[in-house]
């Protein structure tokens, strides 16, 4: 405890919450309100409406929201795959060698994603490969960008791992690839769908490498949701934007609802 | 985009790991035959996807930033783009907003983790819990909740017209870059907080007590004792923040605002909307080269200090 006396506490907290509310608390409530309204020229919106949800869950923005729930599944399921090989290849390599995949991976955090977005365009928009104009340009991408989330999740979990239990495994005459399905992965399994549940919320959220690449008729939520404020109708684009928030959330949510499931066998 | 902070501070190895095969075992169980494949081996296939999806590509960036459109190999494109008005504008603009923010993140995440560390209230942990969500959210929400805040017909500007009855208000700044600014100090705040509050939470309460016990006032505390064993923290997430600020390309992309450029939003304009492309690879390769040299310094930073 930093401050003792009560007058002193109460104050902390006073500037503390005059702080926290408005730059953290406010904008989330403020996208909220928004889209049930009609005008905002007040201190607070006015004309309650549900009218911005039917646009928002009908039409283009269904499709935008199905279309970013397609690309984020595809693109984590993706990711977490290459990414968790490489974190256990890595792992059992000597320090040197981690070091080099540790940074190799960890790449993609670094270089912007609009950055990321023009090479993969640059790339792809010509022989031998040629994606442009398709939605796998899209996935890709997130793939690309989201990798890096899963490689950094799931080796930090296997550094946590108690190695006991592979040591034991393999003594019992496991071989390297019964360890790893019926110990080393089940073990992860907590870790694992956290790093999914990580990259699902990226991928969900990406802008920048996806205003890059998206052909017309795959565009993820949050292209549609500049469209939208692009054209004025701000209130619609607030009401996609809570359906982003809350598709995000109810996907972290059963995420985590399968963690503590397996964190109790 | 939660555990962006955490999952790259919790990646750094810590020394020590599970011992593997060792090199002498090979008689002992002939039959294990993928035990003698050598561990490279099987880093190879994730490293191939990456490199065809991701160095390749890049490397493509690079090749044709020394291709003008003209034909040939050239450093042409960058003494064109390195003359041009419009590129030293976005590289001032973005390094001083980049700067701006990360400051302004320091200062009020060290505020906000100190008073929730050491001032602890009910409920602190359901503001923790709410940092967390706050950063699954895209950074470009924070810009649309701005407008509805400070926009023309926002809600700060239509108090101001209630009360004043003016015409308009006075907050007309969200499409200068004080309006990216507040955005960005506003969404990447929690990226400084979620390693400080991690360090303070290691940090032995005792000495705040006997510090406490010994007449320093807290102003003093904070200064002596808690500040020290936080700057590692500072430092790891003060960097992080650069690297993403320098990198954001959302936030400024929904402020609309013409007078604002950086350098993604330069890179975005100049493939998408003018199609040209060599000198989109040009200031794409500028943008990386500053990235990854900040993000090299963060590692380096947030291993030394363990982060």
């Amino acid at each position: 405890m930093l401050v003792h006396s009560r007058g002193g506490r109460w104050a902390t907290w006073t500037v503390f919450f005059a702080l926290f509310l408005p730059v953290f608390a406010l904008p989330l409530l403020v996208i909220v309100a928004a889209s049930f309204a009609t005008n905002w020229s007040g201190a607070f919106p006015s004309g309650f409406t549900t009218g911005h949800y039917g646009a928002a869950t009908t039409g283009d923005s269904l499709q935008a929201l199905t279309t970013s729930l397609v690309t984020a599944l595809t693109a984590s399921v993706l990711a977490l795959t290459v990414g968790a090989w490489a974190a256990l290849a890595a792992a059992a390599l000597k320090k040197g060698g981690r070091r080099f995949m540790d940074a190799l991976f960890v790449l993609p955090v670094a270089v912007p994603s609009v950055v990321v977005g023009l090479a993969v365009l640059v790339a792809f928009s010509k022989p031998p490969v040629l994606l442009n104009g398709t939605r796998w340009i899209v996935i890709l991408a997130h793939t690309v960008l989201v990798m890096a989330f899963a490689y950094q999740s799931v080796s930090a979990a296997i550094l946590r791992l108690d190695p006991m239990y592979e040591q034991a495994a393999a003594s019992l005459g496991a071989r390297p690839l019964l360890v790893l399905w019926r110990v080393k992965l089940p073990l992860l399994l907590p870790s694992l769908t956290a790093a999914a549940g990580l990259c699902f919320a990226l991928s969900m959220g990406e802008l920048s490498a996806t205003m890059m690449l998206y052909p017309p008729d795959w565009t993820p939520l949050p292209v549609q949701i500049f469209a939208i404020t692009d054209r004025g109708s701000l209130f619609t684009g607030a009401a996609v934007a809570v359906v982003l928030m809350a598709t995000t959330l109810l996907v972290l949510l059963g995420v985590s609802r399968i963690r503590t499931k397996a964190s109790f066998r | 985009m939660s555990r962006r902070g955490s999952a790259v501070l919790a990646a750094d190895p810590a020394a020590g790991s599970a011992p593997r095969s060792a090199p002498g075992d090979t008689g002992r169980r002939r039959d294990a035959d993928r035990r003698q494949l050598p561990a490279f081996v099987w880093v190879l296939p994730p490293v191939l996807v990456l490199a065809a999806v991701f160095l390749y590509p890049l490397a493509l960036v690079v090749q044709q930033s020394f291709s003008p459109d003209s034909g040939g190999t050239s450093l042409q494109p960058y003494t064109d783009v390195f003359a041009s008005g419009a590129f030293r504008e976005a590289l001032g603009t973005t390094v001083w907003l980049a700067v701006g923010a990360t400051v302004g993140c320091l200062v009020l995440g060290f505020v906000l983790a100190l008073v929730i560390a050491f001032v602890p209230f009910p409920g602190g942990k359901a503001v923790a819990k709410f940092i967390d969500v706050f950063l699954s959210f895209p950074s470009f929400l924070i810009t649309l909740a701005l407008l509805f805040v400070y926009g023309t017909v926002g809600m700060a500007n239509g108090v101001w017209t209630d009360v004043t009855g003016a015409h308009s208000g006075p907050f007309q700044f969200l499409t200068t870059p004080w309006g990216v600014l507040l955005a960005e100090i506003t969404y990447f705040t929690p990226f400084v907080m979620r390693p400080l509050l991690a360090a303070f939470s290691q940090l032995d309460t005792a000495q705040l007590e006997v510090a406490s016990s010994l007449g320093a006032r807290p102003a003093r505390i904070v200064r002596r004792v808690i500040l020290p064993e936080a700057l590692p923290a500072l430092a790891a997430g003060g960097s992080l923040v650069l690297v993403m600020c320098l990198n954001e390309f959302g936030i400024v992309l929904f402020t609309g605002a013409k007078g604002v450029t950086t350098l993604p939003m330069l890179v975005y304009s100049k493939a998408i909307l003018e199609s040209d492309y060599p000198a989109a690879c040009v200031v794409a390769v500028v943008n990386i080269a500053i990235s990854v040299g900040l993000y090299g310094l963060y590692r380096v930073v947030s291993r030394r200090v363990g982060a």
